[in-house]
């Protein structure tokens, strides 16, 4: 099987080239089927050592490809690390990257650059299997470079709207700063262990760094990694460029909520667990991180009317629940909960896009409404996801959301108290969305109406494939008071060296009171909104002044890009100018000029000297010898 | 015995002194002459000093090229007048700045 491995990013690799070098001779309706096959083609061998994987029988494996760059004591290959951790995420991201792929056949194909839209697509996928296949940092960083820039070009894929590209740039510049943050800490640990490969790093790491003697290094080299992961992960304070990241077609948006870029700071902590245990004070700064952002950006979401912009902050509230479980020291709940996001997640933006499809490309939760009944198999879906969001049991989002709450209840009550304080914002907004998009009456346009229909086949069978493994992913890891021995999936991770959370100090009924607590909770927070926005019919208000003051804060997100736009756009703007119009202008190009002109007017003054008199060369040349003679014979 | 290096120091700043103050293109080629040979006459002197004959062969030897030499400037000088009618070097100013 092992041989085969290399394909696994080959064929999305291949795609690209042959879609992007082809570009004007294929068939736009050609290109999305070859995309989607080379997807599927790395999905079915991923398929089937992930049934190694589960069987047991995956012993973690570095699978060398060539060496890639030898230089005196510095050796780097292009290999690749197997194990159940790689398997896992290789899975989600082929497999609900195909799915993407398939939904956006139907949904693209009537783009003029539905060609470049899948080779993008299939070079994304290429970069995220790169990151998450390296059997090395370098290798890993190669790949979360390549994340970056496919998310550039896909956010700004309509690039004739200088807001979309805007927002491009937000995001690759977001990225490029915490990209700094990985590269520095990456190049510290080539500093302490003189080698950028995991097999050599993690097994001797306590031994080689004694984490009560240089907790500074440790400290530095997992803040400044968990620094890129708050690039890539979107988290305060960079993550602006999540929600905007909208701009992109919404199939995109999917790819990279769900499946691949936001889960990699993730993947990459998972990856260096044995660091990160090894350095609780970063730990405890990640919880925080995730913490804040869980609930900051489930307040945004609170009062956004865009559909895509309250699934974006979701997003950008989940990655913050993930953070707090890894901050927790629970890297299996921190993956698990990555696992039932990307279905939900891809779930529910598939089905915004099937929304926005049917509505004519409106996006705005104000003019929708009553679109159950046109749209029953995205309504079903959508519901499904947004009950799995919210945490309802027996769905995926209830197992991995409980994982974390018990973590968090463990390490101390108030962190339990935060958690259930995000989980109940998510499932308010959740809901609002839900009831203004598919309850009540249209409140579209006529036109709007009399278009609205199902989206086809190519559309829905991904939901509805999206929404079984909702429903199910979550029972992979059963709570222990429901059935004993239900934690399959951190023994899964634990043979790719996870750690195995600490056996739970909870009674069992400590825990099934938290749950049902939780629970309860939730359900009347579900009641309550459906008393706002069904019963009472209350709608977000069309213009802002007719907000009450907190509304309008969290309306206009707390206001985070103006502040970072005062604070640092804008000095560096001025900075730049001042830069440009100064320091370039009067003292750099004076300086050039000044010998452009000294030059000028020299040779203006010795040309003179040339008079086409043959007398005056002979009297020089017989100067010039009599001092040469002179130097020579007399000094 | 210096007689000669004296000699031949006052031929060729006389012919130094020719190019830089004659006027006539003929007399500057004469005044080259001049310097030239002050050069050939030392040697041969220095040949006679250091009894050593190879000296004056090289003299001949520059002679015959100098003459075959004069000849192509000669025959520039010619064109010259053809062209210009004069042989007088302030006529011949064009190239400058």
């Amino acid at each position: 099987m092992m041989e085969y491995v290399w394909l696994i990013p080959a064929l999305p690799l291949l795609g690209f080239l042959l879609l992007s070098l082809f570009n004007k001779h294929l068939p736009k309706s050609v290109s999305g089927y070859i995309a989607s096959g080379m997807i599927l083609g790395s999905f079915l061998i991923v398929l089937s050592l992930l049934m190694q994987a589960i069987s047991g029988n995956l012993k973690p494996t570095v699978v060398p490809l060539f060496d890639w760059i030898t230089a005196g004591n510095l050796k780097l290959s292009l290999s690749f690390q197997l194990d159940n951790l790689s398997v896992w995420f290789m899975s989600i991201i082929t497999g609900v990257g195909f799915l993407i792929h398939v939904y956006s056949i139907s949904y693209m194909h009537d783009d003029e650059g539905v060609t470049r839209y899948f080779s993008y697509l299939n070079l994304f996928i290429f970069s995220m299997l790169l990151l998450v296949m390296g059997s090395n940092y370098v290798v890993m960083f190669t790949g979360w470079e390549g994340v970056g820039l496919c998310s550039y070009l896909l956010i700004g894929f309509w690039f004739k709207n200088q807001n979309y590209n805007d927002a491009a740039k937000k995001a690759f510049i977001m990225n490029r700063i915490g990209d700094l943050g990985f590269l520095l800490g990456m190049l510290l640990i080539y500093n302490q262990f003189k080698s950028f490969e995991f097999s050599v790093i993690f097994p001797q790491a306590s031994e080689i760094i004694n984490p009560n003697n240089d907790s500074g290094i440790l400290f530095a080299i997992t803040m400044l990694l968990f620094i890129g992961a708050m690039g890539k992960s979107a988290q305060i304070p960079l993550y602006t460029w999540l929600p905007d990241a909208m701009a992109g077609p919404t199939p995109v948006s999917a790819l990279i909520h769900a499946a691949t870029m936001v889960t990699a700071g993730i993947y990459m902590i998972a990856r260096s667990n044995v660091l990160y245990s090894m350095a609780p004070c970063t730990l405890d700064i990640i919880y925080w991180v995730g913490t804040s952002t869980a609930i900051l950006a489930a307040l945004i979401g609170l009062t956004q009317t865009d559909i895509k912009k309250v699934l974006a902050y979701s997003t950008v509230s989940q990655l913050g629940f993930m953070f707090m479980a890894i901050g927790l020291g629970g890297y299996s709940a921190g993956v698990f909960h990555v696992t039932t996001h990307a279905f939900f997640k891809a779930l529910l933006f598939l089905g915004a896009g099937s929304v926005i499809h049917a509505m004519g490309g409106e996006q705005d939760i104000r003019k929708m409404g009553g679109l159950m009944k046109k749209l029953p198999i995205t309504f079903i879906t959508f519901l499904i996801a947004t009950l799995a969001i919210a945490g309802i049991p027996p769905l995926s989002g209830f197992f991995s959301k409980d994982a974390i709450l018990a973590l968090a209840f463990e390490a101390n009550p108030m962190k339990w108290g935060l958690g259930v304080f995000a989980a109940l914002l998510t499932t308010f907004y959740m809901f609002r969305m839900l009831y203004l998009t598919f309850f009540g009456e249209f409140r579209g346009t006529e036109h709007q109406k009399h278009h609205l229909h199902e989206s086809p086949a190519l559309m829905t069978v991904p939901l509805m494939v999206l929404a079984f493994f909702t429903v199910v992913s979550g029972f992979i890891e059963i709570p222990h008071v429901f059935v004993h021995g239900g934690d399959w999936f951190s023994h899964y991770l634990a043979g790719a060296n996870i750690a195995l959370p600490e056996a739970s100090h909870l009674s069992g009924s400590t825990e099934i009171v938290l749950m049902l607590v939780a629970l309860g909770l939730v359900i009347s927070v579900i009641a309550a909104t459906y008393i706002i926005y069904v019963s009472k019919k209350t709608m977000p208000a069309s213009n802002e002044a007719d907000l009450s003051g907190l509304e309008r804060l969290s309306y206009n997100k707390f206001y985070v890009d103006e502040i970072y736009d005062m604070l640092i756009v804008k000095p560096i703007g001025a900075l730049s100018s001042f830069a440009s119009s100064i320091i370039e202008k009067q003292i750099i190009d004076r300086f050039v000029n000044l010998s452009g002109r000294t030059i000028e007017v020299s040779g203006k003054t010795i040309r003179l000297i040339q008079s086409g008199d043959v007398n005056t060369y002979a009297i020089f040349m017989v100067l010039g010898i009599v001092v040469i003679l002179f130097i020579n014979l007399v000094l | 015995m210096s007689d000669y290096i004296v000699l031949c120091c006052i031929l060729f700043s006389l012919g130094a002194f020719g190019v830089l103050y004659r006027r006539n293109i003929l007399v500057i080629f004469m005044s080259i002459e001049l310097m030239l040979n002050a050069v050939n006459l030392l040697l041969v002197y220095f040949s006679v000093l250091h009894n050593d004959p190879s000296g004056q062969v090289f003299v001949f030897f520059i002679m015959a090229v100098a003459a075959a030499e004069i000849t192509i400037g000669l025959a520039i000088l010619v064109m010259i007048y053809r062209h210009l009618g004069s042989i007088n070097i302030d006529n011949l100013k064009k190239l400058k700045w």
